[in-house]
């Protein structure tokens, strides 16, 4: 992992003095609240529904035990003793005092960590692979370019005040498991025919109210231009980008407007002014960021431990377990685990400071002390032993992370909705809770196979609901709250948006729909067909046809037609 | 007079800013003393005003420093309007005088400037800093000072700190 030096820690211990000093003068009416907001958004700081919410950065999702210990003590001292992990790697409190955030920064800022552009309009936390380093398909580890890709953002003195958010995410491994075709700046690491490694960078992603795929405007970029190019890319946009109003204000319906060609086109003749630049990566910084990501003492171990394989073989429990939370890993003998935080009836993403503490141990004992934060919401040991694979299951079942269901239907991603956050126009927990009380037999969710359900509590997306292959999208009806559903939505290599089915639902409706949606599935599947493939190939209109069936509208033309 | 900040000093300026009338035409310039003329009047009338060296450009957030290009490196003086100062399009401006057409001269920020925003503002090559009236100058102007070290190239300090640490 990362660690400071003493220029990245005065550069954090510099921020948490001059943000003492807003929140100071905030308090004694020398800031007004409209000059405080942009402020302390770019300190992660909202004012939510019942109190401030604060959101903490977790550098493409990478923790050390003593910050995930420090969180749960955090949460402890100034908040309910929880915390919600987010879609983008990130960490919130739901419960703080503004006027004790400053303290809970320098509290962070003792650990190496901050909150520093994790809200407004200025570039977020760059994230990336939960199991960046340890894949079995990874071809170029994306974390040294993350924490690259991270300095340059911080306190960029041009790009602070952009026309909106602006988010970007770095992928290395065939498959992508983050998204980065949904984001403003997606970024592939390559290799070439010589093994030299290079980038694709993709513009002009995004979900929230108008949802696009990035277009790919620079094929390959050389390692020493990453930043120049960034630069070039964000300058266009912080002077080009609408600012009149603020839903077409993201760069993606820049690139549109431009199209994708004379984007790239413009970009270019930016980056002639700057490529080669004191900006230009040398060797050296390179090499330093590659520094921190070396493999940790790995054993050198056989593979098939005959201990875990006798496990395996004598326990159906702690097998279904291995199958749905184990992720292969490239090193033999180790494997990647993930502790499900989609306990049916807990919501989506929380931890409660007994459960951090307990993963903090967890992750001395098995993991090197190092824990992941994936974009689903859930945690990972990526570095555990086959042979301690047991031991760890059974730990994770005493604290509630062992629910052997990811990527199952009920391992749902889902935003803090209407409960907690003033921008949702309904609540997405509570849907969530009765989808995961519909489905909580394990032997029918197992078989359902894989199935990614997204719900977002509004427009904004933060529960991703477009790229679910089942979004629930909540949205407000004459003062009520009601849901759409998507459905074909996916993430990955072949990433697409799903399509409004129809009209949407109430509540108490929605544990019904989602029944006659699995329905249609299970009567339509083919062997042991994923979701998505059995609606790739039957289409939408079965669907619509049973969800509909009886009203008076939403289902397919032809048969109202018949 | 107004008080404004010039090289992190407190100082005495009154320098009139120079609209164009809503009927698109230029007002007169005064004969002598500090002003400041749109972008598109200093182009119009170059010829009479770039003799004198009393007569800066001001750029409102759409206006193009391409437009100037390397008549800015002629310039005593030029100021970059922020309306609100969540509208970031002038730190490109300011770098691009800076760093791309040479402006050696004042380069001061304008419009809704406060404490909060003058690290970045001065990172971006700005040196003069007229704060809002009803905020304190005295206090504000230790803002430049937010941070002192940085990861990025920039006017000040254009080697990034990787190619210094």
């Amino acid at each position: 992992m990362y660690i400071y030096d003493e220029y990245d820690q005065k550069i954090v211990d510099q921020r948490v003095a001059q943000y003492r000093d807003q929140t100071r003068r905030y308090l004694a009416g020398e800031l007004t609240d409209d000059e405080f907001r942009p402020l302390r958004l770019q300190n992660g700081l909202y004012i939510q529904r019942h109190a401030p919410m604060f959101r903490v950065a977790i550098p493409y999702g990478n923790l050390r035990s003593d910050q995930v210990r420090k969180l749960a003590e955090l949460s402890r001292k100034y908040d309910h003793s929880y915390v919600h992990f987010t879609t983008r790697q990130n960490v919130q409190f739901n419960w703080p005092a503004l006027e004790n955030v400053p303290e809970m920064l320098a509290e962070l800022a003792s650990v190496q960590m901050h909150a520093i552009q994790t809200s407004g309009n200025c570039i977020r936390n760059t994230t990336s692979d939960q199991f960046a380093g340890v894949a079995y398909d990874e071809i170029v580890d994306p974390r040294p370019w993350c924490e690259i890709i991270r300095q340059w953002s911080t306190f960029h003195p041009e790009f602070a005040h952009l026309p909106r958010k602006f988010k970007i995410a770095v992928n290395g491994a065939k498959e992508d498991r983050a998204a980065v075709l949904v984001h403003d700046i997606g970024i592939n690491v390559k290799l070439n025919a010589e093994g030299q490694v290079g980038f694709e960078i993709y513009v002009g992603g995004g979900l929230g109210r108008t949802p696009m795929i990035g277009d790919l405007i620079k094929p390959w970029l050389e390692p020493a231009h990453l930043l120049t190019y960034l630069d070039s890319v964000l300058r266009v946009y912080n002077r080009y980008g609408r600012r009149d109003n603020k839903y077409k204000a993201r760069i993606k319906i820049l690139v549109k407007a431009m199209t994708p060609e004379v984007f790239a086109a413009k970009v270019d003749q930016e980056w002639a002014f700057l490529k080669n630049g004191p900006q230009t990566l040398t060797d050296e910084e390179i090499a330093r960021n590659h520094r921190f990501f070396t493999a940790p003492a790995y054993e050198s171990l056989p593979g098939d431990d005959p201990s875990f394989l006798a496990a395996l073989e004598a326990n159906p429990a702690f097998s279904r377990w291995v199958d749905r939370n184990v992720f292969a890993h490239k090193v033999p003998g180790y494997a990647a685990v993930t502790l499900s935080l989609k306990q049916h009836g807990v919501p989506p993403g929380d931890a409660t400071d007994v459960q951090l503490d307990a993963v903090a141990d967890l992750a001395d004992r098995f993991s090197f002390g190092e824990v992941r934060v994936s974009h689903g919401q859930n945690l990972i040991l990526a570095d555990v032993k086959e042979s301690d694979l047991f031991a760890l299951w059974e730990e994770a079942k005493r604290i509630g992370f062992a629910t052997p269901n990811i990527g199952l239907l009920t391992d749902l991603i889902c935003c803090p909705g209407g409960d907690f956050c003033s921008l949702a126009n309904a609540k997405s927990l509570p849907v969530a809770k009765s989808v995961q009380e519909r489905f909580d037999d394990l032997d029918f969710l197992f078989d359902l196979g894989e199935i990614d359900i997204n719900i977002s509590g509004c427009i904004n997306a933060c529960g991703h609901h477009h790229i679910g292959h089942i979004g629930i999208l909540g949205v407000d009806k004459n003062n009520a709250e009601f849901y759409q559903i998507t459905l074909g939505g996916r993430q990955g290599v072949d990433a697409q948006i799903g399509k409004v089915i129809g009209p949407s639902f109430a509540q108490e409706e929605m544990a019904d729909v989602m029944s006659k949606i699995i329905q249609v599935f299970v009567d339509n599947r083919e062997g042991d067909e994923r979701f998505i493939d059995t609606f790739d190939r039957i289409g939408v209109d079965p669907f619509k046809n049973k969800v509909y069936e009886g009203r008076p509208a939403g289902r397919a033309k032809k048969e109202v037609e018949a | 007079m107004s008080r404004i900040i010039v090289d992190k000093q407190i100082v005495d300026c009154d320098a009139p800013i120079l609209r164009v009338g809503e009927d698109g035409s230029f007002p007169t310039v005064p004969a002598a003393g500090l002003v400041f003329v749109s972008l598109p009047q200093y182009l119009a009338q170059k010829s009479e005003l770039a003799a004198r060296g009393d007569v800066g450009v001001w750029f409102a957030p759409a206006d193009e420093p391409e437009q100037l290009g390397a008549d800015a490196a002629q310039l005593a003086f030029i100021a970059v309007e922020f309306p609100a100062f969540t509208d970031g399009r002038g730190f490109s401006i300011g770098r691009l005088l800076r760093e791309r057409y040479g402006f050696t001269g004042q380069l001061r920020a304008f419009g809704d400037v406060f404490k909060d925003t003058l690290n970045y503002l001065a990172r971006c090559g700005f040196n003069a800093f007229v704060v809002r009236a009803d905020k304190d100058i005295d206090d504000a102007v230790k803002g430049i000072d937010d941070f002192t070290e940085f990861y990025q190239s920039a006017v000040g300090q254009p080697q990034p700190l990787f190619r210094r640490r």
